[in-house]
């Protein structure tokens, strides 16, 4: 895996100040500030972000499942350097295979800085269930509505503002294989993780009594694990009845990542050239 | 707060909600999902979908799917076949001249005789061969296999065999860890982790090496070319061995259903799972990026991890057919003694004792073969055309064409190479399976082989 650095073509003009923030920094992600996780349905181009903000030649191919494990790769963003997870694409956050458990696992126990769920423009609808049950992990949540030639190709319009309003988190329409929109959508990622912009994810609801349990049990599991920034999650996994679930927390995982968390030194490895080729 | 006290109080909550209630919160995730996407897209499809649509009804037809599908497999390897061919014998021509310059020129400047022999007989010969015999195959086939990854074909081929697959007690998404097994076996296992039952994914795993990899395609490849296209006049020679590849892939695909249902029927028992399979909208594929991919990741890739065996097995054939037994050396020592049961299976020694040495990779096979066949020492010039391996296998060492099509088979159903043993091992963690990977193709190498070789025999062929 090489580290040749590419210019991005963007549409900015080169005198933007934007058009210098983003350094591709290939696999050198010794020290980084932070960690962002790239989740998304199969087949929306996670990879080719991936490649285009890191400079990595991740290979991807147009099947569902192409990247069965997680690569990782870092870039430089005004200055700020961030270390990128591209995760298995997955349509649900709920069963048991082993890609999808791979990208919930590491959304919830990872904890990433930000999480940017890229999704197909000319699918939206069914993008967006991932969507919904990420931001029921996280409130650090950006959508990237990808491949708008696409969509603009079949003749479809996507109103990212109606549907940053109806998330609740920003969504920001981009088409990585020419880089357009991607130095918006890192403005958006870090604007989130610095807390300029405050996040109201939709939550869905479920029928009263379903919310009513929950609201009992978010308590308890917040007073053993101070701090857990996703009880709400937790707790329906929990009503589900998820076997991984159920292990982290009698296992204590759950407490060693809120105190691993404040520590603020998350460690990860450095798989990324082994377990990155495929 | 204890965890067992949350997850007692879980429990007792669940059990008072309404048996419905899963359903409900998925019903309200699509609804929402629903609502909110039709406030933000408008607008209506176009004819492009439509085009989409029509490819995908013919490539995925009843009848026209499958014959589209072996088509472009013969397409692709009668671009390998043909095109490695030249490819291979002018590299072969330059990297053999080379060796021959060297050898001379330490003979020249007096090194003793061992350090010219080893270098230049051994180490050298080694990589020399497993460059002229791998490069040009994945040099062709790599970008045209991953022309059809990045069009979009694989998931299309996955709906065409989903049913024979299911009919088998395997899953449909088995033909997708196939596909990349072509790639590399080791690939292909892990590709498996798309497969949601551990069930199905176990007989993925297991079953994965009947897919002839690209370690293996250049043995198939060289075997077809020269003994059973040789007999067809030159303008046919490419499509018969072409063909005769294609058989021998048909051949693995049907061992590897049979495997299937066999492990479905016994050590792995259950039914088919259902799942859904995205067909992707077909996208042009990026030149760059196909290049990129399959030169740089696939195909130098490989030929780097098989140099980095055939180095040293060069030197270990070259070591072995220099320690001298009486008349014989070690090589030729250990040939003859593994010769009565590589007869049996229609093989010979020389062809064993290849197989065990290129168990770290397999594409060092017919490099291995061909050296204890020239016998180190004494070789001025490696065979660079295919009448002179063509004659230096059946006149100088008795082949027939049992032996080709056996070693064909052989290639095709023997164990996995290390480095795909270890993955399944990884995979499965379990040395059970791995074991059993191992176990069940050599064991079906073996008696596929012995009862080829019998036929033919009986029939009084050989």
């Amino acid at each position: 895996m090489t580290n040749t650095k590419t210019i991005l073509p963007t549409e900015h003009c080169e005198t933007c100040p934007a058009f210098t923030q983003l350094e591709q920094m290939g696999i050198k992600v010794g020290d980084f500030d932070r960690v962002i996780a790239l989740a998304g349905n199969p087949n929306t181009g996670k990879s080719t972000l991936f490649n285009a903000l890191t400079g990595l030649k991740q290979h991807t191919g147009n099947w569902p499942g192409k990247t069965v494990t997680r690569a990782e790769g870092g870039f430089e963003f005004n200055k700020m350097r961030y270390k990128l997870v591209d995760l298995p694409g997955t349509y649900s956050l709920l069963s048991a295979s082993q890609d999808e458990e791979v990208a919930r696992d590491f959304i919830l126990f990872g904890q990433p800085n930000c999480t940017i769920v890229v999704t197909d423009a000319t699918s939206l609808e069914r993008n967006l269930n991932l969507v919904l049950q990420v931001m029921e992990i996280t409130e650090h949540v950006v959508v990237a509505i990808n491949l708008m030639d696409e969509a603009k190709r079949k003749g479809l319009e996507v109103d990212a503002r109606s549907l940053s309003r109806d998330l609740g988190i920003p969504a920001i329409a981009i088409t990585a294989r020419t880089g357009e929109g991607i130095h918006t959508l890192l403005g958006a990622v870090a604007d989130v993780i610095e807390g300029k912009i405050i996040t109201k994810p939709l939550r869905v609801g479920g029928t009263p009594e379903f919310q009513k349990a929950v609201s009992e049990l978010v308590p308890m599991i917040e007073q053993m694990a101070p701090g857990i920034p996703n009880a709400r999650w937790l707790a329906i996994r929990l009503l589900d009845g998820d076997a991984r679930v159920q292990k982290a927390l009698s296992t204590g995982e759950l407490g060693d990542i809120v105190s691993r968390q404040q520590r603020q030194d998350v460690q990860f490895s450095g798989k990324m050239s082994v377990e990155g080729r495929q | 707060m204890e965890a067992n006290e949350i997850l007692a109080k879980a429990e007792s909550l669940r059990n008072d909600l309404s048996t419905g209630f899963r359903d409900e919160i998925v019903k309200s995730l699509y609804t929402e999902a629903e609502n909110i996407a039709k406030r933000a897209v408008k607008g209506a499809t176009d004819k492009k979908y439509d085009f989409d649509q029509k490819v995908d009804r013919l490539v995925t037809s009843p009848y026209a799917g499958l014959p589209i599908m072996l088509g472009l497999l013969g397409i692709i390897i009668w671009l390998t076949v043909s095109g490695a061919n030249v490819a291979s014998n002018a590299i072969a021509f330059v990297l053999f001249g080379i060796g021959d310059w060297g050898r001379a020129l330490f003979n020249q400047i007096g090194m003793p005789w061992w350090i010219t022999g080893f270098i230049w007989d051994g180490v050298y010969l080694g990589l020399a061969w497993v460059i002229s015999v791998m490069l040009p195959p994945m040099m062709i086939f790599f970008p045209a296999f991953t022309f059809l990854e990045d069009l979009g074909y694989l998931p299309r081929v996955a709906f065409n065999l989903d049913w024979m697959f299911k009919k088998t007690g395997a899953h449909g998404k088995q033909s997708l860890t196939m596909a990349m097994g072509f790639g590399c076996n080791a690939a292909g296992v892990i590709a498996t982790r798309v497969i949601d039952s551990p069930r199905e994914r176990l007989i993925a795993i297991l079953t994965n090496n009947f897919v002839p990899c690209n370690g293996r395609f250049p043995t198939l490849i060289m075997l077809a070319t020269v003994f059973v296209a040789a007999s067809f006049p030159p303008a046919l020679t490419s499509f018969v061995a072409a063909g005769t590849v294609v058989g021998v892939v048909l051949i693995g695909v049907a061992f590897t259903f049979l495997a299937s249902w066999v492990l479905s029927k016994t050590v792995l028992k259950g039914e088919a799972s259902a799942f859904t399979l995205e067909l992707p909208p077909y996208r042009r594929p990026n030149v760059s990026r196909i290049l990129y991919t399959s030169i740089i990741d696939r195909t130098i890739f490989v030929l780097w991890r098989a140099m980095q065996t055939a180095a040293p097995a060069g030197a270990i054939i070259w070591i072995l057919a220099n320690i001298h037994l009486g008349d014989t050396n070690l090589a030729r020592a250990i040939a003859d003694w593994l010769n009565p049961f590589g007869l049996l299976l229609g093989l010979d020694g020389v062809i064993l004792l290849a197989y065990i040495i290129a168990i770290p990779a397999n594409e060092i096979v017919v490099p291995t073969m061909m050296m204890v066949y020239m016998g180190a020492g004494m070789m001025v010039n490696g065979p660079s055309s295919n009448s002179a391996i063509f004659d230096l296998l059946v006149n100088g060492n008795g082949w027939t064409m049992l032996t080709a099509v056996n070693l064909m088979l052989f290639a095709l159903l023997h164990n996995p190479c290390a480095t795909t043993i270890m993955t399944i091992y990884k995979e499965t963690k379990s040395l059970k399976w791995a074991t059993l990977s191992v176990v069940m193709t050599l064991g079906t190498a073996f008696v596929v082989t012995f009862f080829t070789a019998s036929i033919a025999r009986l029939l009084g062929w050989v």
